[in-house]
Order: structure tokens, then C-alpha cells, then sequence
């Protein structure tokens, strides 16, 4: 059993990465119906390092953070378990956007060829007329392949390599965080809102947003870009 | 800056935060080899007493453990402290599977703010060891502990050893942090060489369940024999409870999620789980049926026999496996599902302690949080000393384990063709699987027809049965000599040793193969529509019928 080594044809995500925003890629091949747990292992492992505690701002600009719990996650379809961030409010925002990236990639009649992408950005208040500029300051891409597999043997195989394969990829994450390169600033309180998301009632990770792109089997791409639900769609 | 030292402040701040960095890094990593899943709550209200803004428990004995190893010192340069990972079957062989080391290097960062950026730098460090706890291969195996061994951990402070894991181990980096004093880095040696295992050179240990313990308070069970399943009341300096055994051995089973058929082949048989001959010492010795390795209290002394293995200093390994009983929303009390055996619970617990019990998972509870070591409790009295001088802890005498290959007897075929479950070596049962193996293996591929050489098999094994599977397991074994205990039978001429050997390989059953299979097939299609005519002719007895079910 081999799993083929494709060069991925599709073009790059929409938004062009500002001067310091960093860009980091996986790439994972999978069986379908390991897409979702494979994508969420990988979305939640990164914002379990870029959410922290709610915000709770007191006098004098001094704030203190709450407290983030942490809970272990089995697959299903893959030998693999992650920890993820307590929050089902996440949990469930990451689940939505996983499963329509899957849905898309099933849909498609592509030879099953996508990527998801997860961008942290800094909002810049304009004055009027503007709209708010968006900066990112951290792209992850996930680049997935969907292959298809012929016998429960193959299945079973695919099951521990693809377990073998995230756990890379979580080594790498953790490489990725460690260097401790760009952050935003910790923003006073009338600059939260710019950097963080706070409409979660529990953590608060730093303000992302997730997309997708299908390639379809002629090369080019089809840009999908789903927009976080609370903040940007209550804010219009 | 003018004044590059650290202000005294600072100086205190920043030991404080590598103390409890250092504790709660032990936490983690032990609390990943459970063999369970964690789940601790978020909370939106600080509440001050999680440390670095992770909500993780503080199981007491482990925290005791941690302090005694560090003996009021920090980490400092050739001053490590390790958490040692290891395996211990129920033979009694172990392994070291894993060090994690917390390290401290002179590499200073002398502008980066303590108060701040240390510490959130610290909190993403320790979110990271989560992460990286659930993709080492330990954490698959501690999942799986209970039934033929037990994952357990030993912290030590001083020289990093990394000698009993043994060739070509791997190293993953956690992470690091730059502090004005050192840079600590965090990172985590492991076995990848779980085949080569043989302890025979060594003392044979009894098995796991000798485990003394000086303090035992009650015994729910009056019986005649002196053992009897564990069940603890609190000792006097914390509230930890444990399950009795046989109820954890049922909890341990169910969390597990799927693992490959392929990777059942092994059967060390639980025969080996049986109590042995108790044997009676000053302090009381109470037998671990199975699973229960319960963790020791920290008033008691624990002493595994032997502790020959690779533990030169009085340290011993510590069970990990809460008897599949931490309910880690309660990190006092344990699980004890059912009366009997039940657990009593600490009168100091949360209210709602006992329903939470029966869950497995984290359950969230309103405004209660696990009594941790509060960063604002006694801590602060304690003197932390980072003095150069001080004696290392580390086991100097640290036995060099050397791991030589060993077949089992019986076999007369080369090595990689002998299925590994067979063979009578320690951890047969993390022996690399090959892939000949796997083609030979029966779960994977199951054998159509064994080619066997039973007298009874001539007349009914059809010849030329070309569906038979190029590989039997069986055919790599050849007994040499087989004694079946209590075999010798007076009444039939044969003993129990030739009818297994006899009948172990019963020939395939005539309809399964495949000439005979095809003939019958042609037979069926022949006959199908005559049958179908029949058929057709009770339709209305048939329609009858299915109403009936209606």
C-alpha cells in the first residue's frame, strides 16, 4: 500500500499574508471519512496555543485572565487522540466549518484535493469610509487529500499511518508556537475587540477566521470563504 | 539597562513561577499516563489558583512526590529534574519507556519581563506538554494498561539518565523559555526499541502485586484469608480515596476506544494475574488483583520488589494507574462505582462528589474548583534555595540494562516467521510486527484451509485443495514436546497431549472447499428454478405469514 505523493495544484488562499504574518503548511492524506477528525486534531491543537483565559479588565488598565480547561479527545477513525480547549462554543464553531470543508470536498468530483485554512488577524479601525482592515499576523493551511482505499486491511492500515502522521503534525505545531515570534500586543480594553474574538463565554482565542478551497480535477481552484459566524455577521 | 539585575521582586516572582511550572509539569505528564482521558473545565472568572491560566489538577501524591525529588531546590544548570515513564508487566518484567526532562541552560534573557511574558511564555509551554503527552507512544500504551501491565512514573532531580531507554531513542523538543536567570527547555526522551526486552539476566521479580503498604485502615471485608481486595480510607495528611480493585478492574476496560484486530494476536494469558502465595512481612501486604496499582499515599511507603531495575536511590516507580478510578473533576476522591467496595467518601468534598463519580468524563461544576496548591497557600513560606551546592539525587548505581533478543523454546523456525504471541519472552506483546507476520497472522488473514498433518484428516481433506493459505500459523510451531498438565487419562489410550496435537488442526469442512464448493454451487443454480416455482405457488401462505408479524 502506497500512498501517493501528489503535488497540490491549487493556488493560494485569497487573503495575501502582510508583511509579518508568518505561514505555516501541512499537508495530510486521508481516507474520507477521516477528514473531519483530522482537520479538528489539528485546528484544535492550534488554538489551544492562541486562546487564553476571558479578558476581565479592572482600574488602571490592569487585567486579569481566566482559566482555560483542556480535555482529551479520541478519534474515532483514526489511532490518534488530541487535547482540545474546554469550550463547546469552539468546539462547535471548529465542527461547523470542518464539516462543510468535508461536505464541499465530497461534493466536488474532485479527485478529493482541498485545503482549509486558519488565519489569525488584527482588525485596524478605519475612519469612514473604510471598512476595517483585516491584518493577518498567522496562517496555518492544511492540505488534504482524500484518498480512497479498497479493502478493510488497507483501511485498518490507514488508520495507525494517518494516527502516525498527526502526531507529526502536532510535533510541528508545538515547534511552530515555540519560537515565540510575533504576537499581538496585549490590547487594553478598548482594543480587545481588535484582537481578540470575546464573544465566547469561556476562552477567548485571538480573532480567526477559517476557509477553504477545493481543487477541482482540472487544476483550478474554487474559493469558498466562510466568515465567522458571531462577530462579523451580528456586526453588519 | 543600568540595572541589569534582577529586582529582588522579580527575583522572587520569577522562582516562584519556575517552582510551580516545574509542578505543574509533573502533573501533566502523569496525569497523561493514567490510561485515562483528562478533562478539566474553563472558567471565565479567575479565580487565582490556576496556576499559569491552565486549569490542571494537582493530584496530591504526585505533587508530594515532585517536592520531595526537588528537595526545595529549582532546576538549574546539570540540576534536571526527570520524570521518568516506565512499563512493569504482570511478570514482573519492566522497561523505562520514556524521561521527560525539565532543564535549565545559562543562556539568559536578561530584557524579557518576568511578570508578563515569562509567564504566559510558561502557560504556552505547559499547553504545548499537553499536547505533545497524547503523541508519544506511551500514551497509547498507557491507554491500554491495566490488564498485562501497568505504566509507572519516577521523579528524579539532578543528572539527566537516559541509558535505560534503550538504542536509538528518540527525542522531542516541548519547548523553551528564556528567563534573565537561564533558559528552560522541556523535553521528553523515548524508547522506540520495544522488541529487544529480556530481563531473565536479571533477578526475577515477584509479581506487581506485592506492593506494601504501611497504611491500611479499614477492611470492609471480613474474611478468612488475609487478602482481600484494596480499599483505603484517607491517610491523615490528604484526601485521596482509592476503588477497591475488582471495580476498577471493570471501569479500566470500558474507556478504551478501538484498536486494531491485528494488534490482538498477543494473549498473554491473565493466569498470570492470579494472587499469588501472600507472603507475609511485618508491614501489611495487600494483593493488587489486576488493576488496582492504586497509588500510594503519601504517609506510606511504597516498595516495589525488587527494586532492582534501574532504581539505585531509595526512589521508587510510582503507580500511575488510578485504578481507572480518577474522576479527574476530583482529583480526592476516586471512583467506586457500585456499595460493594465502594468508596466512602471524604466528608471534605464537593456536595455534588458522588454523582459525579459514576462519569468518566469531566464534568462541569459551577464555581467549584479541585483544591489545588493555591499560588497564594503556604507555598510562599517555603524557602526556595537555588544554591549551586547540594547533592545530586540522581541513581548514580543506575543499573545499565542491556536487552538481548530471546526466542522462546519450541521453535525451529527462523525468527521473523514465529507468531510472537507464542513465545514466552517479556513484552512479547510490543514485539515490531512484521509484515511476514502479518500475512501469517490469522486475524488478518484467516487461513482457509490449515495444511495438517492429522491422521483422522485423509478421507474428508479433499486432494489438490488449492484454496489452503500458504502460511499457518501453526505450521511454524512443531512441538517437541508437548506435556499438558494433568494429562495422563487410564481410561482412554491416548493422553491429552496427542489428541490437541490431533485434533488442534481439525481438516476443513468438505462444503468450504473448493471443488466440491463449486460443484454444489452449479448444483444450487441448477435447482433454482424449480425451487422458485414452488415458491411462487405458496406466495399467498407466505403473504399470510408476513402479516402475521405485522
Amino acid at each position: 500500500l502506497s500512498f501517493p505523493l501528489r503535488i497540490c495544484r491549487c493556488a493560494p488562499p485569497r487573503a495575501t499574508p502582510a508583511m509579518n504574518c508568518r505561514a505555516e503548511v501541512l499537508e495530510v492524506s486521508v481516507e474520507g471519512r477521516q477528514v473531519e477528525e483530522a482537520m479538528l486534531a489539528v485546528l484544535h491543537t492550534v488554538l489551544l496555543h492562541r486562546s487564553t483565559g476571558k479578558f476581565h479588565y479592572k482600574k488602571e488598565g490592569t487585567y486579569s485572565i481566566g482559566t482555560v480547561g483542556t480535555q482529551d479527545v479520541d478519534c474515532d477513525f483514526i489511532d490518534f487522540a488530541y487535547v482540545r480547549v474546554s469550550s463547546e462554543e469552539l468546539d462547535r464553531a471548529l465542527r461547523k466549518a470542518v464539516g462543510e470543508f468535508k461536505d464541499a470536498l465530497r461534493n466536488s468530483g474532485s479527485d478529493g484535493m482541498g485545503q482549509i485554512s486558519l488565519e489569525f488577524y488584527q482588525k485596524k479601525k478605519s475612519r469612514w469610509p473604510f471598512s476595517d482592515e483585516c491584518i493577518p499576523w498567522e496562517l496555518w493551511t492544511i492540505k488534504v487529500n482524500v484518498v480512497n482505499l479498497a479493502n478493510e486491511q488497507e483501511r485498518q492500515i490507514c488508520r495507525e499511518k494517518v494516527g502516525e502522521k498527526l502526531c507529526e503534525k502536532i510535533i510541528n505545531i508545538v515547534e511552530v508556537m515555540n519560537r515565540h515570534e510575533y504576537l499581538p500586543k496585549m490590547p487594553t480594553q478598548s482594543e480587545v475587540d481588535n484582537v481578540f474574538d470575546t464573544s465566547l463565554k469561556d476562552v477567548q482565542p485571538y480573532l480567526y477566521k477559517i476557509s477553504y478551497q477545493i481543487t477541482d480535477s482540472l487544476g483550478t481552484s474554487v474559493t469558498t470563504t466562510m466568515r465567522r459566524l458571531i462577530k462579523d455577521t451580528l456586526a453588519l | 539597562a543600568m540595572d541589569t539585575d534582577l529586582s529582588s521582586q522579580d527575583r522572587k516572582d520569577l522562582d516562584k513561577f519556575i517552582k510551580f511550572f516545574a509542578l505543574k509539569t509533573v502533573q501533566v505528564i502523569v496525569q497523561a499516563r493514567l490510561g485515562e482521558k483528562i478533562c478539566t473545565r474553563s472558567s471565565s472568572s479567575p479565580t487565582g489558583s490556576d496556576w499559569f491560566n491552565l486549569a490542571i489538577k494537582d493530584i496530591p501524591e504526585v505533587t508530594h512526590e515532585a517536592k520531595k525529588a526537588l528537595a526545595g531546590q529549582l532546576p538549574a544548570v546539570g540540576r534536571s529534574m526527570c520524570v521518568e515513564i516506565s512499563l512493569k508487566t504482570s511478570e514482573g518484567d519492566s522497561m523505562e519507556l520514556e524521561i521527560w526532562c525539565l532543564e535549565m541552560n545559562e543562556k539568559c534573557d536578561k530584557e524579557i519581563k518576568v511578570s508578563y511574558t515569562v509567564y504566559n511564555r510558561l502557560s504556552l509551554l505547559l499547553k504545548s506538554l499537553l499536547a505533545i503527552t497524547r503523541v508519544t507512544p506511551a500514551y497509547r500504551l498507557s491507554r491500554k494498561q491495566g490488564h498485562e501491565y501497568v505504566i509507572l512514573y519516577r521523579i528524579y532531580f539532578g543528572e539527566v539518565q537516559l541509558s535505560g531507554l534503550g538504542e536509538g531513542f528518540q527525542t522531542v523538543r516541548v519547548g523553551t523559555v528564556g528567563t534573565p536567570v537561564g533558559t528552560i527547555t522541556l523535553s521528553c526522551a523515548y524508547r522506540i526499541n520495544l522488541a529487544f526486552m529480556s530481563t531473565r539476566q536479571f533477578e526475577r521479580t515477584p509479581p506487581i502485586m506485592g506492593i506494601i503498604i504501611d497504611h491500611f485502615v479499614d477492611r470492609p471485608y471480613p474474611s478468612s484469608s488475609p487478602m482481600h481486595p484494596c480499599n483505603y480510607r484517607a491517610g491523615e495528611d490528604n484526601g485521596a480515596v482509592y476503588p477497591s480493585v475488582e471495580d476498577s478492574q471493570e471501569v479500566c476496560t470500558t474507556s478504551f476506544s478501538t484498536s486494531p484486530p491485528s494488534q490482538c494476536v498477543f494473549t498473554v494469558t491473565k493466569a498470570h494475574f492470579q494472587t499469588p502465595p501472600p507472603v507475609v512481612t511485618d508491614t501489611l501486604k495487600v494483593p493488587v488483583m489486576g488493576l488496582a496499582f492504586s497509588h500510594q499515599l503519601s504517609s506510606s511507603r511504597l516498595s516495589y520488589q525488587p527494586a532492582a531495575l534501574g532504581v539505585g536511590s531509595a526512589d521508587m516507580g510510582y503507580p500511575v494507574l488510578f485504578a481507572g478510578g480518577l474522576n479527574a473533576a476530583h482529583p480526592h476522591q476516586l471512583i467506586g462505582p457500585g456499595k460493594e467496595g465502594g468508596v466512602p467518601p471524604i466528608p471534605s468534598q464537593p456536595a455534588h462528589g458522588t454523582q459525579a463519580d459514576q462519569e468518566r468524563m469531566c464534568t462541569p461544576l459551577d464555581g467549584v474548583h479541585y483544591s489545588a496548591a493555591t499560588p497564594s497557600s503556604s507555598e510562599d513560606t517555603e524557602t526556595v534555595s537555588n544554591s549551586s551546592e547540594g547533592k545530586s539525587g540522581s541513581p548514580h548505581d543506575l543499573l545499565e540494562t542491556i536487552f538481548i533478543r530471546k526466542v522462546g523454546a519450541f521453535v525451529n523456525k527462523p525468527i521473523n516467521q514465529v507468531t510472537m504471541a507464542n513465545l514466552d519472552i517479556p513484552f512479547a506483546m510490543f514485539a515490531p510486527k512484521n509484515v511476514e507476520l502479518e500475512d501469517n497472522d490469522p486475524m488478518v488473514n484467516p487461513p482457509d484451509s490449515p495444511e495438517t498433518e492429522s491422521p483422522l484428516q485423509g478421507s474428508l481433506h479433499s486432494e489438490g485443495s488449492s484454496g489452503s493459505s500458504t502460511g499457518n500459523t501453526h505450521d511454524d510451531f512443531v512441538m517437541i514436546d508437548f506435556k499438558p498438565a494433568f494429562s495422563k487419562d487410564d481410561i482412554l489410550p491416548m493422553d491429552l497431549g496427542t489428541f490437541y496435537r490431533e485434533f488442534q488442526n481439525p481438516p476443513q469442512l468438505s462444503s468450504l472447499s473448493i471443488d466440491i464448493g463449486a460443484q454444489s454451487m452449479a448444483e444450487d443454480l441448477d435447482s433454482l428454478p424449480e425451487k422458485l416455482a414452488v415458491h411462487e405457488k405458496n406466495v399467498k401462505e407466505f403473504d399470510a405469514f408476513v402479516e402475521t408479524l405485522q
